[in-house]
């Protein structure tokens, strides 16, 4: 008896957690400190948008429509005062101040980004235990996982988001059902090879119930490989809701985000580049922050999903 | 050899039937008379009984299911009252432009990211070897529609090169065709350049360590046949594989390329069937687009025993 729980002992730190050495190396990677300062600093300009010099992102002013980077006009401030005011990015087709709409646009896109990752990140986990560790769900999850992976992401993101009312929650949703299959199979392959390991087995033998079996010592393994794919879900899921917005099937028009205010700029772009220009170009910083920071998770928290 | 291919070809049917499934499901599990979306916002009483009677609507669902899947099977798509035609001519109409836009992509793809992955892996740790995978991760992280707008930009209106939307069919001369499909394709391309240029790099370097890469040095064999002929056949199984799964990227990109240079293929026609909520279009361009993307994987994994004669079914 006094045998099994040394086993489980020497056995679990092993389970349990990447070296502890692996988050010095993560503050040192150049890709993690990069990505991660972009995206700090978009994630302050959305919050503090209100601060930064920014008007009612969908207030619409019909005196000043298409105007370019720059230009200056007073205007009426919220107490009723004139203040001249500068449209640092010019204003869209509807007056709209763009400055205004593309920090307030951050906003949108990093919470749907954050929302999109913990939501399949979570649903995925949940099945893909599931279909690791019970044996007669486990064809039939995985069939289903199949068909629904055989569908490109973003033409099932568009299917679905034609079947609800446009919004938020609609989006988000949208987004999230394309990513889950994936989770569920890095899930599913990593409880299949942990199931292997000497240490499960000997837990299995002491008799642990299932439960803590899972929650014990297969659900530490998935963290890191899971933390990785969340960030790369994250980086997806703005990218595709700004797809989205841009073809007019998204988040509402009046709600400044990215790709709205794209959408807006299309029809007179030839002559106003900046509204496609100035949203395009945060869109980008932040996504490649977020791929940037990805990649430097993968690299120091999960060697062996890096040499694949 | 054959039954293998016949085996992996019965073995999709499973796959497109759960597609089926769930595509049919779309429909039926939101709230409200199916046939009365089917049939969308302008039809009138006698389309929507219409209707009701081919799809059997007042039969239980599964057998409403193999009533949808039988017409399907038989290439009837419905109808798409937004349109006006029935469903299969409308995406016949739609093939040309995207079927061009996808190949030509393919093609421009292929031919800058092997030699940039093959020479990013046998530069490896140099400026040229950072250049290239910096481009990759870039090349993941700028939406299309922001490449697109860039390059309408560049090449369009500030250099006046090439015309700044639309498309012009291959029956009414070649040069036009050609002229108008360069910009979305390199534009479609850049994503797709990213993956394989990053896959081609990784299996390469792997493969240059080998020891029938030393022994071709060592008999005096000039580099660029090392690379090309020694090392990059024996990388190219996880190369074709990467090129067949980045066929969904392709087609999330070919409705965004599309739209942005309005030109008329399935891309297009998907975006605006959402918009008017025309489901029929929606749910036969999904089944399509899928059957292709399961189809080439397909072909790729049948390509592995051409590419590699150590792979044996």
């Amino acid at each position: 008896m006094s045998a099994e729980p040394a086993i489980l002992d020497t056995a679990r730190p092993v389970a349990a957690r990447p070296p502890s050495d692996a988050w010095r190396r993560l503050f040192r990677h150049p890709g993690v400190l990069v990505g991660g300062f972009i995206l700090l600093f978009m994630v302050i300009v959305g919050l503090c948008a209100p601060l930064l010099g920014t008007i009612d992102p969908s207030g619409i002013n019909p005196t000043v429509r298409n105007r370019l980077p720059g230009f200056e006009r007073t205007i009426r401030a919220d107490d009723g005062t004139e203040i001249p005011f500068t449209f640092r990015m010019g204003t869209d087709s509807l007056g709209r101040d763009v400055y205004s709409r593309v920090l307030y646009g951050a906003r949108v896109s990093i919470l749907v980004g954050v929302i999109v990752a913990v939501i399949s990140i979570v649903v995925g986990l949940v099945i893909g235990l599931i279909a690791g560790y019970v044996r007669w769900l486990d064809g039939i999850i995985m069939r289903f996982m199949d068909g629904l992976m055989a569908i490109p992401a973003i033409l099932l993101a568009i299917a679905l988001v034609s079947l609800f009312r446009a919004g938020l929650f609609s989006v988000i949703v949208a987004i999230v059902v394309p990513e889950i299959p994936r989770v569920v199979r890095l899930v599913r392959s990593i409880v299949l090879s942990v199931r292997e390991e000497p240490y499960v087995e000997a837990a299995i033998m002491a008799g642990t119930p299932t439960p803590k079996l899972l929650i014990r010592h297969v659900l530490p393994n998935t963290v890191a490989p899971l933390i990785v794919q969340g960030t790369f879900i994250c980086a997806s899921a703005i990218l595709i809701e700004a797809i989205l917005s841009f073809l007019g099937i998204g988040i509402p028009p009046e709600t400044p985000t990215w790709g709205n205010i794209m959408a807006e700029g299309r029809s007179l772009f030839r002559v106003f580049p900046h509204n496609i220009f100035y949203p395009g170009i945060f869109l980008a910083l932040t996504v490649l922050a977020v791929n940037m920071l990805g990649d430097g998770l993968r690299d120091t928290l999960d060697p062996k999903m890096a040499q694949r | 050899m054959l039954s293998y291919i016949l085996r992996r070809l019965v073995a999709t049917v499973p796959v497109m039937l759960i597609v089926a499934v769930l595509v049919f499901l779309m429909l039926r599990l939101t709230p409200g008379d199916p046939a009365a979306i089917i049939a969308g916002d302008n039809a009138n009483t006698e389309q929507v009984a219409l209707i009701r009677t081919r799809l059997g609507l007042d039969q239980p669902i599964f057998v409403q299911f193999f009533i949808w899947l039988g017409n399907i099977l038989r290439g009837d798509f419905g109808e798409s009252f937004f349109f006006k035609k029935t469903v299969a001519e409308l995406i016949l109409g739609r093939l040309e432009p995207t079927l061009s836009l996808a190949l030509f992509t393919i093609v421009i793809a292929v031919a800058v990211a092997v030699p940039l992955g093959v020479l990013a892996a046998y530069k490896q740790g140099t400026w040229i070897d950072r250049i290239v995978m910096g481009f990759s991760v870039m090349g993941f992280s700028v939406p299309v529609f922001v490449i697109g707008y860039g390059l309408i930009y560049l090449f369009a209106i500030k250099l006046n090169w090439v015309p700044v939307q639309g498309y012009q069919p291959l029956a009414q001369g070649f040069g036009g065709f050609i002229h108008r499909l360069i910009l979305p394709s390199v534009t479609l391309a850049v994503i797709y350049i990213a993956l394989i240029a990053r896959m081609t790099r990784a299996s390469v370097l792997e493969v240059l360590g080998e020891d029938y890469i030393r022994t071709a040095r060592a008999k005096g064999q000039v580099e660029i046949k090392i690379l090309f002929r020694h090392a990059l056949k024996n990388a190219a199984v996880p190369i074709v594989t990467v090129i067949g799964l980045g066929i969904a990227l392709l087609i999330g990109g070919v409705v965004v390329t599309e739209s942005v240079y309005t030109i008329p293929g399935l891309g297009r026609l998907t975006v605006d069937a959402v918009l008017a909520r025309d489901y029929p279009t929606i749910q036969a361009v999904i089944l399509l687009f899928s059957l292709v993307y399961v189809l080439i994987n397909l072909a790729v994994d049948l390509l592995y025993t051409l590419l590699d004669p150590r792979i044996r079914y």
